[in-house]
């Protein structure tokens, strides 16, 4: 989703105005170092980037954009020097506060750097910058066949190494896997500046997987400057299924139906009533207005074995009251119904100026159940909400639609989002399937991890990065480290 | 739900207890990495499915349970884990540990990309959860990718979440006179590319129709799976894929027995001395790869290589274990640890 579509701060950027001072010393050294242009302390480049899409903000003592690796390590080092913590950030589509600034750090982005520096179309492999915006690669190996499988909804907008950051996921993750399964190496610069390579071309390297820790630790171990991913052959035949459903738990039944009967679609999304009737309004994609759910269901592979998993899909759909089975009949039939689903942030502008969107997980078979409660505590706010979400990996994404103008409105926000959450953690769930904790679900984190957990994944953190300077304040609540005096943190809120 | 929990307090206690500890499984990869502890106290986790909801496509399990019993239970419900140990009677836990994937790699993934949740006993006796058993999950740090491959030495693993897939309705060993480096771009999903020199077997699986129209794209003809390598001395090696040509041709006039994962770049190298078994490695290590040492060759040490980035790993590896109670020597941690066997 791109960051001006999500307004939700509003409100908070209006309170919290933090302007420091600028450290001109530090300016001055990585000017010398990376080139007087490279390195800017404005105020209203430093107000760019205080935040990312998410809502909390924070304040930056300045803001650098290296051209290469070799850049990144010198900023890091020159950050050393003057005693800065650093952040690293790609476009700042991220919507939990990772690439948010906190301890006034040096911001350091990576957009510029942002070419494709090999395609070997034969071992499927590209090796990448971290700029490289997601959506840029996989037009790149369009001609080769290939493409790169995880699609999140900013994928225009949301670069490789961000994704790499927060492990991002997408629609087509669920057969293909998450960002993790897609990255097999990573160059990158450390906490002290050192440069690594974790992960490699070859299937198996000796010791611990520092490449998966590494994957979605959000910049706090640190900076991916170069990234080695795997390229996914495009599948021979895709069919786009729509099928619409009078109730939600039909909807869910035919979800858990479909796996059941031993199919694992490419993608499984899941629309409610409201987020259809929306979507309809704004892009005339054919949904039906009068549906309490819509299943989009993608099925890819060879001619015989997907004919049969239309079929299958169909059946189960109309076992479980699904009133129509719409097959896309060509690609241009198939992109107007992708095209009803990825604009649906775009949609609901025109319902209210701002929303609040989260992102939980709950196991597949508390779907049902889970989205109840869901409907519940919206309601119980006076709070209007839609749900469009990745129905076959259990991935929800709740979405308040609000005025910020409207008094009191933030806290009935904050208030549900916080009993949404708890909902999914008690039916089994998990804090985020994609987004990542960041800042806004930070102290959400001991509601599924104890002390002992939480103190093993500092020690892990610890240990890439000693000097606590790659994106301090981030994922871990404080006390997570055993004999560490929990406090509130200053100056920042979730 | 966590007072649902059990806690592993039998396997704490004896972690507790003892002056080192040493992980046991189906002691089928026994050897793999460097040679068990001297006098380390060996201690075994609980065996069992805890939990298994096919529609969710997970299972729980204690990482003492032998992966052919984990097979058994899921395929009642038309499902896997994949994890394909060569020797069923490898557990969970142990095949964890060793980080090892199977041989449908290509297909299926490597093996850390199935494992959602790990429960490990810390060498302080405490129990530590990472990861989650949803199978979407990016709340906090991946300690269950950290784990596997980790060969017991940041702790016991004692239960794991893993993900499952379905059964394929199909599933078909077959030959090809193709060029094995042409069979990946003429199918779109194989399991398996394998290639010993002389022949190139297939493993097609996906839907009974697929199959049997990619088993006529590459005029296969069916057959049983074929055995792997299994001289005495046994080894893998790893090597970038675009380096397989160079390799195998290496491979071809050594005196060892091997079967290549095409795609993969996993080469399964057998020898009836251990000599021959370190002259492979010579030729991996001469195209940018290595070989792991699974089994026999006394004499020569686990990798051959040292670890990659070990300063950042012996902090890893300080961090969880301080005193180096798990499995010390499994790992070459340190300069002095690169062990002969």
């Amino acid at each position: 989703m791109r960051a001006s579509v999500h307004r939700a701060s509003r409100r908070r950027l209006d309170v919290i105005d933090t302007s420091p001072e600028t450290p001109d010393a530090l300016l001055a050294d990585l000017r010398a170092t990376l080139g007087p242009d490279r390195a800017r302390a404005e105020p209203l480049e430093l107000a760019l980037y205080s935040r990312d899409a998410g809502v909390a903000r924070g304040s930056a003592a300045a803001v650098c954009f290296p051209r290469n690796g070799y850049d990144v390590a010198q900023a890091v080092r020159v950050a050393a020097q003057h005693d800065r913590p650093f952040v690293v950030r790609g476009s700042g589509t991220g919507l939990a506060g990772g690439a948010t600034p906190l301890d006034d750090p040096l911001v350091i982005v990576t957009t510029q750097m942002n070419r494709v520096l090999g395609v070997d179309a034969e071992q499927r492999v590209a090796w990448v910058e971290p700029g490289v915006l997601n959506l840029d690669l996989s037009r790149e190996v369009a001609h080769l066949g290939l493409h790169y499988a995880p699609d999140p909804s900013s994928q225009a907008a949301c670069t490789i190494g961000g994704n790499v950051g927060t492990n991002a996921g997408g629609p087509h993750c669920l057969s293909s896997g998450v960002t993790s399964t897609h990255v097999l190496a990573v160059e990158c610069v450390l906490g002290d500046g050192s440069v690594a390579q974790l992960g490699g071309l070859e299937p198996d390297i000796p010791g611990y997987d520092l490449r998966g820790c590494f994957v979605g630790s959000e910049g706090t171990m640190g900076i991916a400057t170069r990234v080695a991913v795997r390229l996914t052959p495009n599948a021979p035949v895709v069919r786009t299924l729509l099928l619409d459903f009078l109730s939600i738990e039909d909807a869910a039944a035919t979800v858990s139906g479909i796996i059941a009967a031993g199919i694992v679609p490419a993608a499984l999304e899941m629309m409610d009533a409201e987020i259809t009737r929306a979507v309809e309004d704004f892009v005339g994609a054919g949904y039906p207005r009068d549906a309490a759910a819509v299943l989009l269901v993608e099925l890819d592979g060879l001619p015989d074995g997907v004919t049969h998993q239309v079929r299958e899909v169909e059946r189960v759909g109309k076992d479980h009251g699904a009133r129509r089975v719409r097959v896309a009949a060509d690609d241009t039939e198939r992109a107007l119904l992708w095209k009803g689903r990825k604009s649906a942030f775009g949609a609901i502008a025109r319902i209210a100026p701002d929303y609040y969107l989260h992102d939980a997980v709950v196991p597949r078979t508390k779907l049902v159940d889970v989205l109840r409660q869901v409907y519940a505590i919206a309601a119980e706010q006076q709070l209007t909400m839609m749900n469009v979400f990745h129905a076959g990996d259990g991935n929800l994404h709740p979405l308040i639609v609000f005025d910020a103008r409207e008094a009191g409105i933030w806290e009935r926000v904050e208030r549900a989002g916080d009993e949404i959450l708890a909902a999914c953690v008690a039916a089994g769930g998990v804090l985020s399937g994609e987004h990542g904790i960041g800042i806004e679900k930070r102290d959400a984190m001991p509601l599924i991890f104890s002390p002992d957990d939480l103190d093993a994944q500092a020690r892990l953190r610890d240990a890439f990065d000693p000097s606590g300077r790659a994106n301090p304040q981030k994922v871990l609540p404080r006390g997570s480290r055993c004999g560490e005096l929990p406090r509130v943190p200053e100056g920042t809120w979730i | 739900m966590a007072a649902l929990l059990p806690d592993h307090s039998d396997l704490r206690e004896a972690v507790v207890a003892a002056p080192s500890v040493s992980a046991v499984g189906g002691r089928t990869h026994w050897e793999v990495g460097g040679p068990p502890p001297a006098g380390a106290v060996e201690v075994t986790a609980p065996s069992g499915v805890v939990t298994f909801d096919p529609d969710d496509l997970t299972v729980t399990v204690d990482a003492g349970t032998p992966c052919a019993e984990l097979a058994a239970v899921l395929a009642e419900h038309g499902q896997e884990c994949a994890l394909d140990p060569r020797d069923p009677a490898a557990t969970v836990g142990g095949v964890l540990a060793t980080g090892l994937s199977g041989h449908r790699r290509l297909r299926c993934g490597p093996l850390r990309d199935r494992v959602l949740e790990v429960r490990f006993v810390t060498a302080d006796g405490r129990l530590v959860k990472g990861g989650g058993p949803t199978v979407k999950n990016v709340s906090g740090f991946d300690l269950p990718r950290l784990l596997v491959g980790s060969l017991g030495t940041l702790g016991v693993i004692a239960r794991t979440t893993l993900r499952c897939q379905p059964l394929p309705a199909a599933s078909v060993w077959c030959t090809t006179e193709l060029d094995p480096f042409a069979v990946r771009a003429a199918v779109l999903r194989p399991a398996c590319i394998r290639f010993d020199g002389t022949t190139t077997h297939v493993l097609l699986e996906g839907e009974t129709a697929d199959v049997a129209a990619e088993l006529a794209t590459i005029d296969g003809r069916e057959c049983a799976m074929p055995p792997w390598p299994d001289s005495p001395h046994r080894g893998r090696i790893s090597v970038p894929p675009a380096e397989l040509r160079t390799l195998l041709e290496r491979l071809r006039t050594a005196p060892v027995e091997w079967a290549a994962e095409m795609g993969v770049g996993t080469v399964h190298v057998a020898a009836a001395n251990p000599d021959a078994l370190l002259g492979a490695r010579d030729v991996a290590e001469e195209v940018g790869g290595w070989l792991l040492r699974e089994q026999g060759a006394p004499g020569i040490d686990g990798f051959g290589i040292p670890l990659p980035n070990a300063a950042l790993m012996r902090r890893i590896a300080e961090a969880f274990d301080p005193t180096g109670k798990c499995s010390p020597g499994r790992l070459p941690l340190t300069a002095e640890s690169i062990h002969v066997v």
